[in-house]
């Protein structure tokens, strides 16, 4: 069912409310994108978390209201170009500092299980939805989908920047229960940000004549962050 | 059975007769009691099997009752003022959707500036979202209308909004007359819903329309609303049958059958007006009271046939739609168009003004003189000191402090005390 | 359910929007050429029997193996695998052992008594096979699968050529080689011992073929001219190796030199150690990187302590002692002399230079052409006579017995297509599926299984076998490191990652949807964004423009 732009998780609530009431074992899952997610529909969401309710609700995250036409959104990486987030001025693109984490903030819920995943890797996606659907109360999956026209980025390669970005660092995939974190994706072949960046015209002011090393120091170092801060291994090979 | 009662108290005691599966609410006085008292119903196991969600919002408290009545469960809520405007997106939702959910609007004003008190401007602003809009006069017509809206909501597949006046309503300890647990379950079946939400037979609801079908989308809700107005005084003389309390269910009539003048109303300020009439006519005014019960669907028939004996009629309206003027008023004139009869729009009780009945006495036996907008008991001098700083001063300050100074409340302890 | 207009749908309704029609471009399932079946000189179906095996399928494995080649257990054993130097794996990790994963599937199909199955029809023809050696015996399985009867001739005692008289039991256990060889014949090949062909037209004439193939082989060692005296003691290679298979072992004496840098020259002195001479030395007159020898076989000579002289040629050989100059390589990479000399203790020289085809059944035959010793055949492998057809050592080629088991199976399909009027025709080669074609990412980090190998201690002292074979979960493992390059191996990548759901599974093994597989593609709904083709691992999509 498909009710407004950002109630899924309350209406998921309800629908979680009647299958109670009636005794029955329907299970529920509620699906937004980024925006639905982290933005307009954040407060039903962290009502839906706090009652602990028994939904799944899964984030589609294309990192911007794409549908309304790449407009930036909480979940907007910074220095990424939207509509709304031009690449002029002195500072091109989206301004560092803002984004929100949701992963985190549905983890600071204490909520029973809490997990990252990306389309390129369908199979951990797969066994997260099901670990997820064998546990009861609300549960919270991210999922990176990379948007080749809002990214500036090539069809095909939807799934290689995925996992270019969980490969960099950028996008750290794990699972956490009740607010602490249990398992993390390792890092197969490690890549500099630049790799996962330069093929997505959102960043293409990062790379002129004279590329912007500052700022790509900067993302390096989210990423760098992201390593430490998740104790994500790389996996020699 | 009788028992002298708090307005709030006896609703969410109808509201649990009629056995709502999902019960989900933000507080918002004076809507508080009624769902206060119910999540106590519920947590006391008294209403089973029932559901009691505390959302973190009003636009929260209408999304899970989208989603539970989309799952085929009978949802209530009840919200009022500046919570209804919250929740907007997601009432047009609902009745967009066909879902029979039944809410309680405790008609509050609107701020800015922030008013608790009761006029109608809460409801009246949702006039055109596609819910019936049902308004109580007493709340022993509060606690009936309750009982007869999940039947209605139900039979029609629409939402329904029951409006009982904040405080007035809401707060007042009244006896009344609470019918049985068994009366109910025989008038009011389990819930069976056209549409539900259901993985043996999986349906999609809710996807986009567009330019091909969404103009008989709405035509088909705007049927179902004039279907309703054959099925409400169905269900209304269906009700009466049971429990004694026979009403018409669109409109109510007071002492119309001779009368030259008419005062149209809704809510509770229907029982001032019957008792002003009764005073005039002892006074020989030849005058009368027509309430309208059913607000959506306007009851357009119900309403010409009343009045088409008077001579002039007052719509006694307790919200403004700002740069014209009446919103019920504007409704009646389409009733009785073509027929000879003056219809003047009188704005009173805005943000809990209380409307006296010598003002109403005053203003009836001086209705030949009205102008077409009138405001009851307007404090002018109030507003031509206001008007005054206006023209002496750019930065004349904000204007509801303003007034507030001049009627020396500012700072006044008890102001700032009021529940919210 | 009286579902609410246009509110309330069924599901699916989605599926009206037919995102097919944005597409320019669509994918298609084609399968390429992998590297390993490019480079078998057998023919050989690799990327297809690893496939099998590593779902533990071994005799559907290898009944596709033989269709090909009727000697896994021995190609285990003795193929210097080009597969695996083609193998694209090996620009990942290392490349795929797929000479082991034969080997275990040769060997289970001796232990179970899987037979070679000859399912065709009888042709009525009669073809003669000269050489029981690989070339021979190959020719004449796939002869007879195809219906034909198939008699060969050999003048030794014993059959398998030079898998026997050249190649010394520690590589190839006799076991293996004679019941692999048996198997053959019990698939209904007449087989003559010591019944040498001297003239080829009048052996066909004699026993009625219709046509012959000829694969006697080169078994004759090629003799340098060295200054010996009387009492030294000089044998070649090939009698040295033909020897051990008779009653006698050879007698070497304490120490020996091997002249020559080919394989010949490695079994050559492996065995020599292995007949208890304390020293064994090999002397080649260029240096290690331009020996012909396979790399491996240096490698274990070398561990078994032969030692090898570089850049050194025989001068003279005497009674216990050889001269030796050493050499100098020149600007084109000629070893010139230097005019230093050395003597070097020695008991006797064996000489491993080369070997020579014996060609006097043919010599005088109208037609065929011989020329530095070797026969000349055309694409089809017939000679200029008609219905005589040679392969194996005695035909230009690089001489191995991958080589000459692929001369048999050449040979033998256009022996059958001349038969039957018909002349075979090679089925059109798919492109070859490059390792750029790949996407790596999906191949898990796998290195090589390293094949357990005989001590060095324990390997010189017996002719027991030096390589042993993998456990079955090992070869599994080794399968499974197969990257099935450009071939489709059902991984459900594709179906996967379809954004559109416009990639049908269809069941297994039905190959009902395009170019014979699992999977078609729903161009309803495919809108051609390429992402199947970037994420097949094996690169078994490609993208063809919307017609
Ligand atoms: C209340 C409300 N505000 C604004 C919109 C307009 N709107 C529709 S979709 C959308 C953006 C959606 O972004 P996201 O949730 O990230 O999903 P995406 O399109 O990127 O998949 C917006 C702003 C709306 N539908 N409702
Ligand atoms: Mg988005």
């Amino acid at each position: 069912m498909h009710s407004l732009f950002g109630n899924a998780a309350a209406v998921a609530t309800g629908v979680f409310a009647a299958m109670r009431a009636k005794g029955r074992d329907t299970r529920v899952v509620a699906q937004a994108g980024d925006g639905g997610t982290v933005d307009i529909g954040l407060g039903p969401l962290s009502g839906m978390f706090e009652r602990n309710d028994d939904v799944l609700f899964i984030c589609y995250d294309n990192e911007a209201y794409m549908n309304t036409g790449v407009q930036r959104s909480g979940a907007t990486p910074p220095a990424a170009r939207t509509a709304t987030t031009q690449a002029v001025g002195e500072h091109p693109g989206n301004v560092f500092g803002q984004g929100k984490d949701l992963p985190r903030i549905a983890m600071a819920h204490e909520i029973p299980y809490v997990a990252t995943a990306t389309v390129a890797d369908l199979r951990d996606l797969e066994a997260k939805v099901e670990k997820a659907m064998a546990i009861r109360g609300a549960r919270y999956i991210h999922v990176l989908v990379p948007c080749p026209l809002g990214w500036g980025s090539a069809s095909k390669d939807t799934i290689l920047l995925a996992r270019l970005a969980q490969q960099s660092g950028l996008f750290p995939v794990f699972e956490a229960e009740f607010g602490e974190v249990t398992a993390v994706l390792p890092i197969r072949r490690r890549v500099p940000v630049t790799e996962y960046l330069q093929p997505q015209k959102r960043y293409a002011h990062l790379f002129g004549q004279t590329p912007d090393t500052e700022t790509i120091e900067r993302i390096q170092a989210q990423a760098d962050r992201n390593l430490s801060r998740y104790h994500i291994d790389e996996v020699e090979i | 059975m009788r028992k002298q009662i708090e307005g709030s108290a006896a609703v969410a005691q109808a509201v649990a007769l009629a056995r709502p599966e999902v019960i989900c609410a933000y507080p918002i006085s004076p809507q508080t009691h009624i769902v206060e008292a119910l999540s106590a119903i519920v947590k006391s196991g008294d209403l089973q099997p029932c559901e009691f969600v505390n959302v973190e919002s009003e636009f929260a408290a209408m999304s899970v009752a989208i989603g539970a009545s989309a799952a085929g469960a009978r949802a209530y809520t009840a919200t009022a003022s500046q919570g209804l405007l919250f929740m907007v997106e997601a009432v047009y939702n609902a009745s967009g959707l066909g879902l029979p959910i039944v809410m309680t609007v405790a008609n509050r004003a609107i701020g800015a500036p922030i008013n608790i008190w009761n006029d109608h401007s809460d409801s009246m602003s949702q006039r055109d979202s596609g819910w019936i809009q049902l308004y109580a006069e007493d709340n022993q017509e509060a606690v009936d209308l309750h009982i007869q809206a999940f039947k209605l909501a139900e039979t029609v597949s629409l939402p329904v909004m029951v409006c009982m006046d904040g405080f007035i309503l809401t707060h007042a300890v009244e006896e009344v007359e609470m019918p049985d647990q068994a009366t109910v379950d025989a008038f009011l079946p389990a819930f069976e819903p056209r549409q539900v939400l259901d993985p043996a037979e999986p349906v999609s609801i809710g996807a986009m329309v567009g330019p091909e079908a969404f103009m008989e989308v709405r035509y088909l809700a705007h049927r179902r609303q004039m279907e309703a107005l054959e099925v409400i005084p169905a269900i209304a003389a269906e009700y009466g049958a049971v429990t004694g309390r026979v009403r018409d269910g669109l409109i109510s009539r007071y002492r119309l059958d001779d009368a030259e003048i008419v005062v149209v109303a809704l809510g509770s300020v229907i029982g001032t007006l019957q008792d002003t009439v009764d005073a005039l006519r002892e006074q020989g005014v030849l005058v009368g009271v027509l309430g309208i019960t059913s607000f959506r669907p306007f009851p357009l028939e119900s309403v010409r046939d009343a009045l088409a004996g008077a001579r002039s009629v007052v719509v006694l309206e307790k919200a403004l739609a700002v740069g014209i003027g009446g919103i019920v008023a504007n409704n009646v004139r389409t009733a009785v168009a073509g027929l000879a009869i003056d219809v003047r729009t009188v704005i009173a009780g805005l943000g809990g003004r209380p409307i006296l009945g010598e003002s109403l006495a005053e203003m009836i036996r001086g209705v030949d003189d009205l102008d077409e907008l009138t405001f009851l008991d307007l404090r002018t001098e109030l507003v031509e000191r206001e008007l005054q700083r206006n023209r002496a001063t750019r930065r004349s300050g904000p204007t509801a402090e303003n007034l507030l100074r001049d009627v020396g409340a500012v700072g006044d302890p008890l102001s700032v005390r009021m529940p919210r | 359910m009286d579902k609410p207009f246009a509110i309330t749908l069924d599901a699916g309704s989605s599926l009206a929007n037919k995102t097919g029609s944005w597409r320019t471009e669509r994918p298609l399932y084609l399968n390429s050429l992998p590297p390993c079946n490019d480079a078998c000189p057998a023919g050989e179906n690799i990327q297809g029997w690893l496939y099998e095996a590593e779902e533990g399928q071994y005799q559907r494995a290898w009944q596709l193996l033989v269709a090909d080649n009727p000697f896994p257990a021995i190609m285990g054993r003795v193929c210097y695998h080009p597969c695996q130097t083609a193998c694209n794996r090996a620009q990942l990790d290392q490349p795929v052992g797929i000479n082991s994963v034969e080997r275990f599937l040769g060997d289970v199909a001796l232990q179970e008594g899987w037979q070679l199955p000859v399912e065709a029809v009888d042709s009525g023809k009669r073809v003669l096979v000269v050489g029981a050696g690989p070339s021979g015996l190959s020719a004449a399985y796939h002869l007879r699968r195809a219906g034909h009867h198939v008699v060969i001739h050999d003048a030794g005692p014993k059959s398998g050529g030079m898998m026997r008289f050249g190649i010394p039991s520690y590589r190839l256990p006799r076991d293996i080689l004679d019941a692999e060889i048996q198997r053959i014949l019990d698939a209904g090949v007449e087989l003559h011992l010591d019944s040498p062909v001297t003239d080829v037209m009048a052996a066909k004439a004699e026993g009625g073929f219709d046509a012959v193939f000829v694969a006697v082989g080169a078994q004759v060692g090629k003799r340098a001219y060295v200054p010996a005296g009387e009492s030294a003691k000089i044998l070649d290679a090939v009698s040295l190796l033909r020897d051990m298979e008779g009653q006698q072992a050879p007698r070497l004496g304490r120490r020996v030199v091997v002249y020559g840098g080919g394989n010949t020259a490695m079994d050559a002195a492996r065995t020599a150690k292995r007949l208890g001479a304390e020293e064994a030395i090999v002397v080649y007159r260029r240096t290690r990187d331009r020996m012909p020898a396979h790399d491996v076989e240096v490698q274990e000579a070398l561990e078994e302590g032969v030692l090898i002289r570089w850049l050194s040629t025989i001068k003279d050989v005497d009674a216990g002692s050889m001269t030796v100059e050493r050499m100098e390589l020149d600007d084109s990479g000629f070893p010139q002399p230097t005019g230093e000399f050395e003597e070097l203790e020695a008991d006797s020289l064996v000489l491993a230079l080369g070997q020579d085809t014996d060609l006097s059944l043919m010599q005088d035959v109208d037609g065929i052409e011989i020329s530095d010793g070797v026969v000349h055949v055309d694409e089809g492998m017939m000679t200029g006579a008609e219905g005589i057809f040679a392969g194996g050592d005695m035909v230009p080629s690089e001489r191995t017995v991958t080589v000459a088991v692929g001369h048999g199976k050449q040979a033998a399909r256009n022996i059958d297509g001349w038969l039957r009027g018909i002349p075979f025709e090679h089925a059109p080669r798919p492109p070859l599926a490059t390792f750029d074609r790949l996407n790596t990412w999906y191949y898990t980090d796998a290195p090589k299984t390293v094949r357990p190998t005989l001590d060095s201690a324990r390997r010189v002292s017996t002719f027991d076998e030096v390589k042993q074979g993998l456990d079955e979960q090992t070869a599994v493992y080794e399968a499974r490191r197969c990257l099935s390059c450009g071939n489709c191996f059902g991984c459900d990548n594709c179906f996967g990652v379809c954004p559109d759901n416009a990639v049908l599974k269809l069941p297994r093994g039905s190959a009902e949807g395009d170019n014979g597989r699992d999977y078609a593609f729903d161009l309803d709904y495919c809108k051609g964004c390429g992402i199947c083709v970037s994420e097949c691992p094996s690169g078994a999509i490609i993208m063809i423009p919307e017609a």
